[in-house]
């Protein structure tokens, strides 16, 4: 379903990514992971071209994502996204961040978009939460609250750029418990994430990215039955021991 | 039009020109000077701690800020001789003005400054035992320096555009000398174009530089 | 100092007239500059904001002219020089029959002049959003436009009220540079009964006060604005 190609970007001349190719098929969810730096949020941008590329091909479902004729929006229509920081818009409230592309992107009517953020907001367990502001809520329920934005679009594959790594840490299981259940329901997914435990309950591969550059690609079984490299085994030793 | 362009007009008054300049800088420095030390007073009297000087400063700011530069160019127009008993020409009452007038805002721009130091500094100061002077010396207002220095430098151009201004009691600056030869030679379109010409490269050149040394310094 | 107070002056005919209109004129002034600095400055912000090179460059070249020549030389420029500059019919038209020519000439000048610095508001305000709304605005599927009509712009306005309040004040003080070129409005009218009477205690102080008032109408009203837009358990949008 996520295909890329040899994937190559620089800002200026400094290189941040590296011939990426790799590949995301429908129904399977992706662990990227690697030193902060290393290139993962942009790679991950590039899937729905928030970040442009100069080398290489990305196809999403078929279309090519670097092509200049390629309608981003609709494009982007189909691939939910989460991002790090929530960037849920401050002046609507929780039904309106839900709302507004269902509106103005899939031009769903009032009723039928009331319908389905209910059901959303029901289905991540904040219902109850719906006329509040973003600023209202806690990081967990902010985030949790982006995902329903996302999912409110119907996509045939969500991508998470760091969802919990600006969250306090009694807060990061409820949004990676919402993140489980969606992965059980089959949605393919693409993650940016440094929760190890995540990966090993949920995660069929496995991608570690250092210096812009993918250095391994495995299935998780391989990547933590120490089949990595040194250095996959150095960024591990450092999250994981403490 | 430009095909009877005159450009010796411009030529043969230069001297002229030149010394409407020089009092249009000398006055810009004069006000700067000026404004700086009564709009530190101002600030310091604002933070001070004590009630009635930072309710006389912040009047007083409140009050300038109100009123257009214009205006309080005729009131010391104005005031100036009617207090000394006797006519002291131009130049002085607008100088007055202007100080008067650039303190109100030179005041609020240091004391943004020194409030954008933020708290966590000041705590971190007291913390290792520093008194309130030590402190403000080598905590505070270095950092407040830093964040000052690009709007003090923006303000001063802003200052020698607004001197400009003194063309309504006829002070006789670079406008008010570009006006007369105009007036004289009939050769509007060319003193006032060069004039928007040399305010505009002047003012250009300054926010340049205010920006490259800002990006030098990481100011 | 020798002076003798005539407060009545201020109430005597032709003066109280005199400042009646004068405040009409710098009102109007004021709004007719506004409207246009505030349309024109949003549209040149929001192009500064944008990722086409072109039209960033025209919307930088736009303020960086405005904002480095005084607003007085300016005013000359367009009263004197830009007919001048015109075919014959249209510069004849701009000097002979265009209606209301010095307000309407200082009103355009003042509204170009503003728009450079509402220009520089806007753009600072829409930046200070952050990247991350915008891309997640287009993640969702969203266009450019439509991100900056229903995240960016709803955000950015708000975030920019109490500047653009300051900016709308100095719109109104320097109206009074319209009178470099006959605009009769308050502080020309004050100078002149100074003139006139030779009361200018009374004169200025006049003038002084309306100015001090509007001011201070327009800030409450603006804080009053500013509360009613502002976002439920958002302290401040612009730390952000």
């Amino acid at each position: 379903m996520i295909e890329l190609r040899n994937v190559s970007k620089w800002y200026g001349d400094f290189q941040v990514l590296d011939d990426c190719s790799t590949m995301v098929s429908k129904g399977e969810v992706v662990v990227v992971c690697g030193p902060s730096g290393s290139g993962k949020s942009t790679l991950i941008k590039c899937v729905n071209g928030l970040e442009e590329f100069q080398k290489g091909e990305i196809q999403f479902d078929g279309i090519s994502v670097g092509n200049k004729k390629t309608d981003l929006p609709k494009l982007r229509s189909k691939i939910g996204m989460v991002f790090q920081n929530f960037e849920l818009y401050p002046h609507l409230s929780v039904v309106n961040n839900i709302k507004l592309a269902q509106l103005k992107v899939l031009k769903r009517s009032k009723e039928e978009a009331d319908h389905k953020t209910i059901q959303l907001l029901e289905r991540v367990g904040l219902a109850d939460q719906s006329l509040k502001f973003p600023a209202q809520l806690s990081g967990g329920q902010q985030q949790r609250v982006a995902i329903a934005r996302a999912l409110a679009m119907d996509p045939i594959a969500m991508l998470f750029d760091e969802p919990t790594s600006a969250l306090d840490p009694e807060m990061i299981n409820e949004v990676l418990d919402v993140m489980v259940e969606l992965a059980k329901d089959g949605m393919t997914m693409m993650v940016v994430t440094h929760e190890m435990g995540f990966a090993r309950r949920v995660a069929k591969r496995i991608i570690f990215m250092d210096e812009g550059r993918i250095e391994e690609d495995c299935s998780t079984d391989e990547f933590f039955d120490s089949q990595r490299g040194v250095r996959a085994e150095a960024f591990l030793s450092k999250i994981l021991h403490h | 039009m430009f095909d009877q362009f005159d450009t010796n007009v411009i030529l043969e008054n230069l001297h002229f020109l030149i010394a409407g300049m020089q009092l249009t800088l000398l006055l810009t420095v004069a006000a700067i000077c000026g404004g700086l030390v009564l709009g530190t007073l101002l600030a310091l009297a604002r933070l001070s701690g004590f009630w009635i000087l930072s309710l006389i400063s912040s009047t007083y700011v409140n009050f300038f800020r109100s009123m257009p530069l214009i205006l309080v160019i005729f009131w010391f127009y104005f005031l100036v001789p009617l207090i000394l008993g006797q006519p002291v020409g131009g130049y002085y009452s607008v100088l007055i003005a202007f100080v008067l007038f650039e303190a109100a805002y030179y005041c609020e721009i240091i004391r943004a400054g020194i409030q954008s130091v933020r708290k966590g500094q000041v705590y971190a100061g007291q913390a290792v035992g520093l008194n309130y002077f030590q402190n403000m010396r080598y905590i505070v207002l270095p950092q407040a320096f830093r964040n000052m220095v690009p709007v003090l430098l923006t303000q001063a151009i802003i200052l020698f555009q607004d001197t400009s201004l003194v063309y309504v009691v006829g002070v006789k600056d670079f406008l008010v000398s570009a006006d007369l030869v105009a007036n004289r030679e009939n050769r509007i379109l060319e003193m006032f174009t060069t004039v928007a010409c040399v305010y505009l490269i002047m003012c250009l050149s300054g926010s340049i530089l205010i920006r490259k040394l800002q990006r030098r310094y990481a100011l | 100092m020798q002076y003798n107070w005539d407060w009545g002056v201020i109430f005597r005919e032709p003066y109280q007239e005199w400042i009646i209109s004068g405040i009409g004129w710098t009102i109007s002034v004021s709004i007719a500059a506004w409207i246009l600095a505030f349309s024109l400055g949003s549209i040149i912000g929001i192009l500064r904001t944008t990722n086409n090179r072109i039209s960033r460059r025209i919307a930088t070249v736009y303020v960086e002219i405005f904002r480095n020549i005084p607003l007085i030389v300016q005013m000359f420029l367009w009263y004197f020089v830009f007919p001048e500059l015109l075919p014959n019919d249209a510069g004849m038209w701009v000097k002979r029959e265009m209606p209301m020519p010095e307000f309407t000439t200082a009103a355009v000048c003042l509204g170009l002049y503003t728009a450079s610095r509402v220009a520089e508001q806007v753009r600072s305000g829409i930046q200070s959003i952050g990247q991350g709304q915008n891309n997640a605005g287009l993640a969702t599927g969203l266009t450019t436009v439509q991100v900056y009509r229903y995240i960016l712009l709803p955000v950015g306005y708000r975030i920019m009220i109490p500047p653009l309040t300051s900016e709308f004040l100095t719109i109104f003080k320097n109206s009074s540079v319209a009178l470099t070129i006959g605009v009769l409005e308050i502080t020309a009218q004050a100078r002149q009964i100074e003139e006139y009477t030779f009361q200018g205690f009374e004169a200025f102080t006049t003038a002084t006060v309306l100015y001090i008032l509007v001011t201070s109408i327009v800030m409450i009203l603006m804080r009053v604005v500013e509360g009613r837009v502002s976002i439920p358990g958002m302290i401040s949008l612009g730390a952000k």
